[in-house]
């Protein structure tokens, strides 16, 4: 980036949330004519002035299209791009940048695995392994990929707590098993699963892993190869970044043996009326003008949590789990879903039998933002026996005083339902 | 804040909310339909029973939602009941108009004291992610008296 965009860093190792906070316009608006308390970061977090200048930095001074011109605007425009890039390789620890393909989210990164390494290399009978607390994203083109080739879809349940059963996943197991994909930090609950083992008990049977880290990148520093991860998938927007984006992870074997997924310009080595070659990784995999300022405002974002660090990050939001999850468990008749011992900055609840869209319309009133529903993710609410939850989600810039707010607000909802 | 929330959950609301009327099936129902909020998961399924005469004779429904979906739901039952099939249709219109603006204003003379008890749901025009709350009993009903079997929120 030449825009100077940088984050100041803090000369001690103080967690200076204010400070941070001033580096996202939106917080400073007001919400129904109070201060805005957004804690819905799980479904989009919202967007730092250093991501925002990166985009607008490239419309004004260094646009044209990527890997074609040979003029010298369409040169920078694809460093800047490639740029992106390898700061999302580093951000994962990927041996190279080439294992990294920019989509158009997690759920196309999915379906990319899915119909390319899933039709070329499953057959009929084989079997892939999910669990119950998965986003539909990782249901959903699993089901659909069972139908069309005849495959077997099974799912690791989860325990009370919302802990993934390892000893029934390792039943589960067999020579069958040709993929596992599972999340790395569950959306509806905040689970971490742990990941590194469940790859390792798949390798030893030869199954592939997919990990889908939408929930997990965002909250702690995550390295692919240390997890021994086949694919790892995650979207833009939650880290910060815009939507639009996303990532898939593949380890350069396994991409360079799967066949492409769409076919069009920028994929191809050659192309005659006959048949066409493909590209070289990792353009093999990305057909037609990518989502340039998007993968470039990505770079930017991973820019300034690593600035940051994640593991402060990480400290923050334990932080702000430990003290919201003591402030909301004082509210009378509220109940936590997703209990795991290792979780995210994300508490998901119901009050008494108060409808979540009912208490969200009562907190918006009062500046709060959270998610109301199933979040996309009908496995779990069906594993509690509930129709959806109300769902706090924390990010890097959230402070105790929001957790506050929150609990006071939903004091405001037993009032008027209790 | 309270102010705006009371012009929403108006008593007569949180009442249906919480022991919604006509909470049931109804046996000999000559036409039924589900309907659905995909965007919540909210489910209804609401029963009539239409005469030869066109007049809705009983209407009842099941199902899950929030207090707005389960209230107006409620007094919908309340509100339709021995109205003919024109009548209930004014009425879905008038809470069609009324609840997101759009359609036709609907005449409520004819509605007599029930005008009064629709207008308890116009608080939704305020929070508009809620509109769909209130209607997707309507709709359904409509599906219902039309043979139609499936309604959405999203149609």
């Amino acid at each position: 980036m030449s825009d100077g965009a940088t984050v100041t860093k803090d000369s001690t190792d103080i967690y200076d949330v204010e400070r941070y906070r001033r580096d996202f316009p939106i917080l400073s608006k007001p919400m129904n004519g109070k201060p805005l308390v957004f804690l819905d970061s799980a479904a989009s977090a919202q967007k730092p002035r250093q991501v925002i200048d990166a985009m607008r930095y490239v419309y004004e001074n260094e646009y044209a299209n990527v890997h074609r011109g040979a003029y010298a605007l369409s040169a920078d425009t694809t460093t800047a791009y490639e740029g992106a890039r390898t700061k999302v390789r580093d951000f994962l620890n990927a041996a190279h940048s080439r294992e990294i393909i920019f989509t158009k989210n997690a759920t196309e990164s999915i379906n990319l695995v899915a119909n390319t390494f899933g039709r070329d290399s499953l057959k009929a009978g084989d079997e892939i392994i999910i669990s119950t607390m998965e986003h539909h994203s990782n249901i959903v083109p699993w089901q659909m990929l069972r139908d069309q080739m005849g495959l077997v879809l099974k799912a690791v349940p989860i325990t009370d707590d919302g802990e993934f059963m390892m000893a029934e996943y390792e039943k589960m197991l067999s020579s069958k098993t040709k993929l596992v994909a599972i999340t790395h930090t569950s959306n509806a609950l905040g689970t971490v699963t742990p990941a590194a083992e469940i790859v390792e008990k798949a390798h030893a049977v030869g199954a592939k892993v997919l990990l889908d880290g939408s929930q997990a990148v965002v909250h702690m520093p995550v390295d692919v190869q240390a997890l021994d991860a086949d694919f790892y998938v995650f979207t833009g927007h939650k880290l910060y970044g815009p939507s639009g984006v996303g990532v898939l992870y593949g380890k350069e074997t396994l991409l360079d043996a799967m066949p492409p997924f769409m076919g069009g310009g920028e994929m191809i080595a050659q192309v005659t009326l006959e048949k066409s070659t493909w590209a070289a990784l990792p353009n093999k995999f990305e057909a037609g003008t990518p989502m340039i300022a998007q993968a470039i405002g990505l770079g930017a974002a991973v820019d300034y949590v690593t600035e940051i660090g994640m593991d402060r990050i990480r400290a923050h939001e334990q932080d702000l789990l430990t003290y919201a999850t003591q402030r909301l468990s004082a509210v009378e008749g509220l109940k936590i879903l997703g209990t795991a011992p290792v979780k995210a900055a994300v508490i998901s609840f119901t009050l008494g039998d108060i409808h979540p869209h009912d208490i969200s319309s009562i907190i918006d009133r009062a500046g709060v933002a959270c998610r109301a529903g199933h979040h996309c993710a009908q496995l779990v609410m069906d594993r509690f026996g509930v129709v959806g939850t109300t769902r706090a989600s924390f990010g890097l810039y959230n402070t105790r005083a929001e957790a506050d707010a929150l609990a006071e607000a939903l004091e405001t909802a037993r009032e008027f339902f209790g | 804040m309270l102010d705006e929330l009371r012009e929403l959950y108006q008593e007569v609301i949180l009442d249906h909310g919480k022991n919604p009327r006509n909470f049931r099936d109804v046996e000999d129902a000559t036409s039924q339909a589900h309907g659905s909020n995909p965007l919540c998961g909210d489910q209804l399924v609401v029963y009539v029973k239409v005469g030869d005469d066109d007049i809705i004779q009983d209407v009842s429904f099941v199902g899950k939602g929030c207090a707005i979906s389960m209230a107006s739901a409620s007094m919908m039952t309340e509100l339709v009941r021995g109205k003919t099939i024109d009548g209930a249709n004014h009425m879905f219109d008038h809470v069609h108009h009324m609840c997101t603006g759009e359609g036709e204003d609907v005449d409520v003379t004819e509605f007599g004291e029930d005008a009064d008890r629709i207008g308890v749901l116009s608080g939704v025009r305020e929070f508009p992610v809620r509109v769909k709350c209130a209607t997707l009993a309507w709709h359904t009903l409509k599906a219902a008296m039309e043979g139609k079997e499936e309604a959405s929120s999203e149609a």
